[in-house]
């Protein structure tokens, strides 16, 4: 018991720690977890004895809790908004990005059903670190801005689609129960969506309380309640409380999301520690070749996405290039997707993302601080069009 | 003026306005109940220079000094919870045919749909106008509804 305290201590100073150093170096902590993790893993500086058990449930209920508050971010307004001028870009970004994964995992020897794993992999951006970017590098402003922020809003959603589906061949489903999980998850979202704005009041009621331990106890046990049942059903237990945070309404979400967010904060940073705990650095090396050739293509693929997405918004080349290197950066979902092939025996995976996202949590920030630099060329061979107001 | 409104997803929303020496400047109002005030670059039209930023009280401190209310601000906060509902600020020009007319008279409620919430003057706001209220060019009407109708309120209003 003593010892389990004094490392769990010590490993959250670290946490705090690092997160303090990537915050100075304007870049995001999930890189630098993910690497405090690998050099703790097994076979690593040192091994992590008593505090480990905790520290995986506790990457259980972090992985949940990201989840939670994205569907607490979730608004249908926002979202109707981004379908309407950004559907396009939405599919642009799965084409471009999805097979860059799925066809690496394919020439690396994976089945068809891991190759999906990895194809997700590349395919999200980090909604976290981008939206924190774009804040610290006082973008918010910026005309492109809209267009990136729009492409993460339909990533989020598409998640809610794809985790069920990749959960379901993983455990090797046939394609008819993966077009079933699909329309099954697609139908839950919509359902959840319309009894929110028919019922939503009530649902508000029942958790919105003056007290704030009210609200955060009812709305972390409805979560577990209902990713504990969807998990029993074999689906994706992420899915349960992603779905939660969509069903709680407008002023209701607000409190809960100034509530939970410490919590998911604590929780996300041991999800990633944890996941990097499950790979000792020795199986790092072999990987590394593929994860950085996965990177390179799969951030110009990004940029590619960001060029387009930003042009329908009539945004001229030097903000196209911003908006594509904005969303290079993979993070917290990548990790996620990796996670669950991690669980269904893909173990190899778990080494490839977290080098992946290593490299590209720390280029994505870096790709866009310096974003104007590197457009300078093709910019000024450009002309600059007059804003369209 | 015309007052753009840009939606910025997970962010806030953005207003845009060009002033009259040519300057395009921006706010950005964050869900956070942050302000930023950013001014468009005459090089790169599309990146902006970030002014100032206000914590909530700092910008209704200065909502006070400039006089003007944060009426449409407010409503945003309603019109993001209502899919399809939008506000804007229409000003009445001077000479319009409703200048010194009593609001009923444009008849918008009954021609598109929308309505008029409330009606900036000067330093005044009056809130929810009865039908009687008389309109004078310069006032800034606060007026909500769809974005077809908040159109049909400016044909009427300043055509």
């Amino acid at each position: 018991m003593d010892a389990f305290l004094l490392e769990l201590g010590v490993i959250l100073l670290l946490l705090g720690f690092l997160a303090n150093v990537a915050g100075r170096l304007g870049l995001s902590a999930i890189p630098l977890f993910l690497l405090a993790g690998l050099l703790l893993g097994e076979g690593g500086v040192h091994d992590l004895g008593a505090s480990t058990e905790f520290i995986e449930a506790a990457g259980e209920l972090g992985v949940l809790l990201l989840l939670l508050m994205l569907g607490l971010e979730f608004s249908a307004a926002e979202f109707t908004a981004s379908m309407r001028r950004h559907a396009p870009s939405g599919v642009v970004d799965l084409v471009l990005n999805a097979p860059v994964g799925f066809v690496a995992g394919l020439l690396l020897g994976y089945d068809w059903q891991g190759s999906l794993a990895l194809a997700g992999v590349t395919w999200i951006s980090s909604s976290g670190i981008v939206a924190r970017l774009l804040s610290d590098l006082k973008r918010t402003g910026f005309r492109e801005t809209p267009s990136v922020l729009s492409v993460l809003v339909l990533e989020d959603i598409a998640m809610a689609v794809f985790l069920p589906l990749l959960v379901v061949v993983l455990s090797g489903g046939t394609a008819l129960t993966a077009v079933l999980a699909v329309g099954a998850a697609l139908g839950l979202v919509l359902l959840v969506l319309l009894a929110t704005r028919r019922l939503g009041h009530h649902l508000g009621k029942v958790i919105g309380h003056e007290d704030d331990e009210q609200v955060l106890l009812r709305v972390l046990g409805l979560m577990l309640v209902v990713a504990g049942l969807t998990y029993l059903v074999d689906a994706s237990a992420a899915v349960g409380a992603f779905l939660v945070g969509l069903a709680i309404p407008g002023r209701t979400a607000k409190r809960a999301r100034d509530v939970l967010r410490p919590l998911r904060d604590l929780f996300a940073a041991l999800f990633f520690l944890s996941f990097g705990l499950q790979t000792s650095p020795m199986d790092l090396p072999p990987v590394l070749p593929a994860a950085l050739v996965l990177a390179v293509v799969s951030a110009v693929t990004k940029v590619a996405t960001g060029v387009y997405a930003a042009g329908r918004d009539g945004v001229g080349p030097r903000g196209r290039v911003r908006a594509g290197a904005a969303l290079t950066a993979r993070g917290e979902f990548s990790i996620v997707i990796a996670e669950l092939a991690v669980v269904a025996g893909y173990t190899d995976i778990g080494p490839l993302a977290s080098a992946y996202v290593v490299m590209l949590g720390v280029l994505g920030p870096l790709l866009s601080r310096f974003a104007d630099d590197i457009a300078g060329p093709w910019a000024r061979s450009v002309q600059v069009p007059a804003p369209s107001s | 003026m015309e007052v753009t409104e840009i939606l910025l997803p997970g962010v806030g929303v953005r207003y845009e306005f060009q002033t009259s020496a040519g300057s395009r400047v921006g706010v950005v109002a964050r869900r956070d109940g942050e302000f930023d005030f950013v001014r468009y670059e005459r090089n790169d039209p599309d990146a902006a220079e970030t002014l100032l930023t206000l914590t909530r009280d700092e910008a209704d401190t200065l909502a006070d000094i400039l006089g003007a209310p944060r009426i449409v601000e407010r409503f945003a906060d309603l019109t993001r919870e209502i899919p399809g509902l939008v506000s804007s600020i229409i000003e009445l020009p001077v000479g319009s045919r409703f200048d010194g007319r009593p609001l009923g008279e444009t008849r918008v409620r009954t021609l598109t749909g929308a309505s008029i919430v409330a009606v900036v003057r000067g330093e005044h706001v009056i809130a929810s106008p009865a039908p009687s209220e008389v309109l004078y060019g310069g006032d800034s009407l606060v007026v909500m509804g769809t974005t077809a109708g908040l159109d049909g309120v400016r044909r009427i209003v300043v055509g």
